[in-house]
């Protein structure tokens, strides 16, 4: 197991050495882009551009300027954003982190719960009415972007509804950080968490409802059946557990893509300023020092997740385990 | 036959809807099974020989399917309990392997774990004295190590040794009953002569009584006191092993027995075979099912299904020919020198 991990992080590390390339190779080869026309502003003259290309090494060989930049992203921790000028791009980032990670998790946790709830109850009250009704407004949560929910909600508990009961409770827009006050941070985040998951609870409670009735029909959950021990258990321990090797996989993925920035329409949507928020930002702006720092952040991310998801995959199914 | 029978089916009917129409699966079934003894169950794929057995153990949760007639063990009828009464029987009363062992064990639980749970959902025992006697279990079925490989993943073990596995567990809480369906289908024919004569000992060691469901003529003849024939969903003939064997009164069992190549006999020329194909279960003829592959049907074949006769004792058959016919079209069906005639 030991040398699985190690393995693991050896890949990751690999993984974000490529990224890190491919990232940087782009900003500079596509034609069109200029870097140090981007951070001049409108109509630089011709001296200005040098002048900036000395001052940002732009003028360097370009393997020469890719070291510069991991050097002061990983080692130094300097890098300063061409577009921001003097705002250092890791302080940021790691600024942002707390709230993308607050919206993420909190809506994972939702979405988890809710849909082996609901892909659980389908199974179960599969042959009457409420099965096709669960997977319906599964469909449905699937279908609403998650930007136009997400505005509705806006709508409602910021506007027509604010002032009565319902939602006089919802503060403005924004992200609360826990540290400052754990109540409001979550009543803050209560609306997106919940906008966040409704796509992913129709979403998985659709897949896990389709794993569990194939399984069902295993030839080990007869024999578990025959053993005599309860239907309860037979569903939890032999029939959902089994089920939930494709649904663990899946929220890897998806998790690990959230975090990396994918949360960015929600973000935008509730004005959370995390790190899709930052990316989005520095992609409008070709800010090349905070897009090569939120890619990494993001491709760490994804790569973690993914190394954690792996693991649990091969403690939910002995048979992946390495020997 | 001793004393009052531990099992009893008594005229069981299980069908099926499907979208084509209702499948008779199984069509007024009855069988006994004593203490200790051995019911062999022999029928070819679809003649309803597991669909019986796994209904006693109401094992068929598909909403669509129906039940009717009366299945008693130790004098309960088992059709009408509640889920949570029937899982007290399953396991301790009666227990089951199935075919297929590369998929009968829960793939992602080591096997002593698998082993545990069913002795935990019965007794209250520790995890340690559980385990203690899975270890002991597994020894018993014939697993080397088994102290080292209570702790393997079903994946980690052959074919054969998982069937002893699914065994092993079966037999944990020794049950009265033991339903073996088609144990030895999936495996080499080298493992299936040490499973069946595994399931021979400990049959003798616990007194279980076993019902063997198998298409294989050879495994009834070494295992089996009784022998049912099912056809089409129902029991064309039933008897002690020996009247089956060498007083078999059904075409069918004819056709059964004629089809075994046999080692201890002059070679045929060629292996006897049945022509055609079982009945759809869907719209069952409206004499006797087998009557289409039959040598032997005439006019009454196609006007009423036969009932289940006694020919004499407990051997029971179910064909319209008169027992005199039977004995002289026997002869020409199965191959002349492999019948012996009861003396």
């Amino acid at each position: 197991m030991l040398t699985f991990i190690i393995r693991r992080l050896l890949w990751t590390v690999l993984v974000m050495f490529v990224i890190t390339v491919v990232v940087f190779v782009i900003f500079f080869k596509t034609p069109g882009v200029d870097p140090a026309r981007a951070i001049a502003g409108r109509n630089p003259s011709a001296l200005v551009l040098q002048e900036i290309r000395a001052q940002f090494g732009l003028d360097k060989p370009l393997p020469v300027q890719y070291a510069d930049m991991m050097k002061s992203l990983f080692v130094t921790r300097d890098l300063v954003s061409y577009s921001n000028q003097g705002v250092k791009v890791v302080p940021e980032i790691a600024a942002a982190t707390p709230a993308t990670l607050s919206l993420v998790f909190g809506a994972a946790l939702i979405w988890v719960v809710m849909s082996i709830a609901v892909g659980v109850a389908a199974a179960l009250l599969r042959g009457t009415v409420f099965d096709p009704l669960l997977m319906v407004v599964a469909l449905i949560g699937i279908s609403a972007p998650v930007f136009w929910l997400g505005q509705v909600a806006n709508l409602i508990t910021q506007g027509t509804l604010h002032d009565t009961f319902l939602f006089s409770w919802v503060p403005p827009l924004g992200y609360n950080p826990f540290t400052q006050d754990p109540w409001l941070w979550f009543k803050g985040l209560i609306i997106p968490w919940i906008t966040l998951s409704i796509l992913y609870i129709g979403f998985y409670g659709r897949v896990l409802r389709a794993n569990i009735l194939e399984t069902q029909n295993e030839d080990f959950v007869r024999t578990a059946r025959a053993k005599g021990i309860s239907e309860r258990r037979v569903l939890l321990r032999h029939t959902l557990r089994t089920s939930m090797i494709t649904f663990v996989s899946l929220f890897g993925l998806d998790f690990g893509a959230l975090v990396a920035g994918g949360a960015l329409l929600v973000e935008v949507v509730f004005a959370i300023h995390g790190v899709g928020y930052l990316t989005y930002q520095a992609l409008g702006n070709l800010d090349l020092p905070t897009i090569m720092a939120t890619v990494v952040y993001g491709a760490f991310f994804i790569v973690l997740v993914n190394a954690v998801v792996d693991i649990a995959y091969a403690w939910l199914d002995p048979r992946i385990r390495p020997t | 036959m001793t004393g009052e029978p531990l099992l009893e089916v008594r005229d069981l009917k299980v069908s099926f809807r499907t979208e084509d129409g209702l499948v008779q699966a199984v069509d007024g079934v009855s069988l006994s099974l004593s203490q200790g003894e051995t019911l062999g169950i022999v029928g070819e794929s679809g003649s309803g020989k597991s669909v019986t057995m796994m209904s006693v153990m109401r094992l068929i949760s598909d909403p669509n399917a129906r039940f009717e007639g009366e299945v008693l063990y130790k004098g309960r009828d088992l059709m009408t309990l509640k889920a949570e009464q029937i899982r007290e029987i399953r396991g301790t009363g009666i227990a089951m392997i199935f075919q297929d062992p590369m998929t009968s064990l829960n793939p992602v639980y080591r096997v002593g774990w698998q082993i545990t749970e069913q002795i935990r959902a019965h007794e209250n025992v520790s995890k340690q004295a559980a385990r203690a006697r899975a270890i002991e279990l597994l020894a018993a079925v014939g697993i080397p190590q088994a102290a080292e490989r209570v702790d393997n993943y079903p994946h980690e073990f052959s074919g054969g040794m998982r069937q002893r596995v699914m065994i092993a567990m079966a037999v944990s809480c020794n049950p009265d009953i033991l339903i073996a369906d088609e144990p030895t289908t999936a495996l080499d024919v080298t493992i299936q002569a040490q499973i069946l004569s595994l399931l021979r000992k400990l049959k003798d060691e616990f007194g279980t009584a076993v019902v063997l469901i198998t298409h294989d003529m050879g495994v009834v003849a070494d295992m089996a006191d009784r022998i049912a024939v099912m056809y089409a969903g129902r029991i064309v003939e039933q008897g002690s092993r020996r009247e089956v064997f060498y007083d078999a009164q059904h075409p069918y069992t004819w056709g059964l027995l004629g089809s075994i190549a046999r080692l201890d006999r002059p070679k045929p020329r060629r292996l006897a075979t049945i022509p055609g194909q079982p009945p759809s279960l869907l719209r069952l003829p409206e004499g006797c099912a087998f009557g289409d592959r039959c040598a032997h049907r005439f006019e009454l074949c196609d006007e009423r299904p036969p009932l289940l006769n006694r020919v004499d004792g407990n051997h029971l058959d179910a064909c319209h020919l008169e027992p005199k016919q039977k004995k002289e079209l026997r002869e020409t069906t199965i191959h002349p020198e492999l019948i012996e005639t009861a003396e």
